[in-house]
């Protein structure tokens, strides 16, 4: 059955923080950041004192920050008590949850203004007890108990996919350099450099202090090298998976009919969808993401659009292998040949299908409840044509997001248009 | 085993006691491991015990690194990996599991479809885990 919204909706104003670390801030600070801009994008501007309700997507402050019941504490940081604020979570997809509890509130006639938003600061921990919090998003009692780490997981899937269809190392890093090259375009971006940049100052560093400088001639060369980039979950190396970052993103959703008297170019969000899936054990097939395909079917029925309309995508690219699975799962490319889609150009940010513009979870940074929302921020910015320097040189008129949460156990798969 | 509660806690219990054991919906006839109350597939509680041979096949497998702090604490680090896996029961059901006996260091050696067998804790690890051994004589 295909399930549609009550009332359109839309997305009139985006604001996102610096992606980072940042120790000296709190992630409601982080949220306020985000805020603010999301006020002065609004074209004809917003009170916030209209905004009837907040849905904030953050996936463990509790282990991140000793912060619970967090919603109530975004909403003071941003004035809007005595507003309803809520607070959920999807692990990784908690922010495309936001957005879709948001679309709900107001599609139903509950709300005609809601904020929606996520958030995460992820750098007070050391890496080890960081590994552990992101291990808890699979199951503590049978998958990180016997030492699957959240990379582990998808190694696992790696290794299955790798068997299946014949994955190369060069595949998944063609992923991170591509990425990398988005990023480096995006002021925004944790990692606003390219590959060759980070490489180009190692090699400047080593002959600084005399060390002997490796024969790196390329950007593969680089990643290779076993010091240079280590394995983490063999075959997911340092450069295959996303870092911890700290940072927050915020929509503002309105009922379609008010949509214009906010700006002259809302973008509509006129596709919905989420899945969940079992534990890695209680999967047949380990070389997709159910979840994902259930996800994008919902939201592909309801938005009355098929995978070849989509014009740009921006997916849960939280380690390489999880971008190759995200393009096959929502039907861009057949199974098995995600991975030459990137060696081919076709997901640059100038080829026929631009994946990640925004530099991805890979390169942007994954403040894991904040992705899902900054995922729509950069879907916003180039349908409107003010992505800056990484503008996808097409008119994009429909275009699509893909959250994960942990290793597929939720999807959230959203569809926009610019009328 | 009959007046086990279908619990985590009377899995890792069983298996102290080197058994591997899950439950068989008396409707629809499903085996899982581990056990659960409810058939995910009938939805029937009508469940009993089943004890499994502890045989299969990987069907997945990575050599980790950057390891949990159980596994830090036995001394794995960036130098000395350890690898899981998800393993195919020959009953049907997958488990994921520690691998034991694998190279971690060589990932690129260990292959999908390697028979492996379950490897029993001691009796008196609290906090036992799954794992399962390769089979030599494969």
């Amino acid at each position: 059955m295909v399930r549609r919204m009550n009332r359109p909706v839309a997305i009139v104003g985006v604001g996102i923080s610096k992606f980072g670390a940042f120790k000296e801030k709190l992630g409601r600070e982080l949220f306020a950041e985000a805020f603010t801009e999301m006020l002065g994008s609004v074209d004809r501007g917003i009170e916030a004192r209209d905004i009837e309700a907040l849905y904030v997507g953050s996936a463990a402050p509790l282990s991140f920050e000793l912060q619970a019941h967090l919603a109530p504490i975004i909403a003071d940081q941003v004035g809007l008590i005595t507003k309803p604020a809520i607070r959920v979570e999807s692990a990784c997809a908690s922010g495309g949850l936001a957005l879709r509890e948001g679309i709900i509130g107001v599609a139903s006639e509950l709300y005609d203004i809601v904020l929606v938003g996520g958030v995460e600061k992820m750098t007070n921990l050391p890496t080890t007890e960081v590994t552990d919090v992101l291990a808890a998003f699979s199951d503590s009692a049978y998958e990180s108990r016997v030492g699957i780490t959240f990379p582990g997981a998808y190694a696992l899937l790696a290794t299955a996919y790798r068997h299946r269809y014949g994955l190369t190392e060069e595949q998944l890093m063609a992923v991170a350099i591509k990425n990398h090259q988005n990023g480096a375009l995006n002021p925004k971006a944790q990692f606003n450099c390219s590959i060759r940049d980070i490489l180009i100052r190692r090699m400047a560093n080593m002959m600084e202090k005399g060390q002997q400088t490796p024969n790196w001639a390329s950007e593969m060369d680089f990643l290779k090298d076993r010091e240079a980039n280590p394995i983490i979950a063999w075959p997911l190396r340092l450069f295959d998976c996303s870092p911890i970052t700290d940072g927050a993103a915020c929509l503002l959703l309105v009922a379609g009919h008010l949509a214009k008297s906010f700006t002259d170019t809302p973008i509509y969000v006129i596709g919905s969808g989420q899945a969940s899936d079992y534990s890695l054990s209680g999967r047949d097939d380990l070389t997709t993401l159910a979840s994902a395909r259930e996800a994008a079917r919902q939201a592909y029925d309801m938005a009355g659009v098929h995978a070849e309309d989509i014009q740009m995508a921006e997916v849960h690219d939280c380690f390489t292998i999880a971008e190759i699975l995200a393009t096959e799962d929502l039907g861009f490319f057949e199974p098995g040949e995600g991975g030459r889609a990137v060696e081919q150009g076709i997901t640059a940010l100038q080829g026929t299908m631009p994946i990640n513009p925004s530099g991805g979870l890979k390169a942007k940074g994954h403040p894991v409840g904040a992705s899902g929302i900054a995922q729509a921020v950069e879907v916003w910015q180039q349908m409107r044509g003010e992505a800056g320097a990484r503008q996808i040189n097409r008119d994009v008129h429909l275009a699509l997001t893909h959250n994960v949460g942990a290793h597929g156990a939720s999807c959230l798969v959203h569809i926009y248009e610019r009328r | 085993m009959a007046e086990a509660e279908f619990t985590s806690a009377s899995f890792y219990q069983a298996l102290r006691d080197k058994r591997l054991i899950g439950t068989r919906c008396q409707e629809c006839q499903n085996v899982y491991v581990p056990p659960r109350q409810v058939c995910p597939h009938c939805h029937s509680r009508d469940v009993e015990w089943v004890k499994v041979k502890g045989e299969g096949i990987l069907v997945a497998y990575t050599t980790i690194a950057v390891g949990t702090s159980p596994m830090v604490a036995q001394g794995y680090d960036r130098n000395r990996h350890y690898c899981c896996g998800i393993v195919a029961l020959a009953e049907g059901p997958r488990l994921c599991a520690l691998i034991i006996g694998a190279d971690a260091q060589k990932p690129a050696s260990i292959k999908i479809g390697t028979a492996v067998s379950v490897a029993f804790p001691a009796e008196t690890d609290k906090r036992a885990v799954l794992a399962f051994r390769i089979r030599q004589s494969d």
